[in-house]
């Protein structure tokens, strides 16, 4: 079994079928919080994929995306705890 | 040889990221949660970066991918801490089995600084308005 076969029968089915459990609880999410955390592990698993994707596609470009994301998660995150905390004193 | 390492460190990285997916889906509460994803999921990313690192013999693709797993290191525990010291201000449940709330009245709740004496932080709380859910669907 060569590492091109384990990557796409292995590791990339794992990678999606993780992304489609964590949708269950952005779609289910009691509260606004849960869904914030599931939209930011969302972000992270994509950085994941994408790196494999890399990997397998031979194409260093697609490492940019990987960091925009990256910047993205972490400023969406911290915005919307911000404007929770801010919500909750009025 | 190269493959073998590679194989290894993608399997730890692919199942680390789908034992955090698990985790969010049937943790009880939001803090479980967030404390299963958080680390999990970075853990397995920055194995997964590794892995790129290691396969292309390309200094930009190393230095990309070791900056993606320092800026990762850094600030998913900011972002997690941010969101659940927000989630604590807006009042979400504890899993109803929580056996203690240590941070329970220490929060000034006008100011929103954290005090080390619950007297100061003057945010009386009776024993019946405790964070902590009642049924197991609150925090579901």
């Amino acid at each position: 079994m060569t590492l091109e076969i384990y990557f796409d029968y292995f590791i990339l089915p794992l990678l999606t079928l993780s992304i489609i459990l964590v949708f269950f609880r952005l779609l289910k999410g009691p509260h606004v919080v849960d869904r914030v955390v599931a939209l930011d592990l969302i972000i992270t698993i994509g950085i994941g994929i994408i790196t494999v994707f890399t990997i397998r596609s031979n194409q260093k470009v697609l490492l940019d995306v990987a960091i925009i994301l990256a910047l993205i998660a972490f400023l969406g995150t911290v915005a919307f705890s911000y404007y929770i905390e801010k919500r909750n004193d009025e | 040889m190269s493959d073998i390492i590679i194989a290894i460190i993608s399997t730890i990285g692919a199942l680390s990221i789908f034992f955090a997916a698990l985790g969010i889906l049937r943790m009880p509460d939001f803090y479980l949660r967030l404390s299963v994803t958080v680390k999990a999921s970075t853990l397995g990313v920055g194995l997964l970066l590794l892995c790129a690192a290691i396969i292309f013999p390309d200094i930009s693709v190393t230095t990309k991918a070791i900056a993606i797993i320092f800026f990762l290191f850094i600030t998913s525990p900011i972002a997690a801490h941010m969101i659940g010291r927000a989630s604590y201000f807006s009042n979400t449940p504890l899993w109803k089995g929580t056996i203690i709330d240590e941070l329970e009245g220490m929060y000034n709740k006008k100011t929103h600084k954290l005090e080390s004496d619950p007297e100061k932080a003057d945010s009386p709380k009776g024993p019946e308005e405790d964070n902590i859910a009642d049924t197991e669907e609150e925090t579901k």
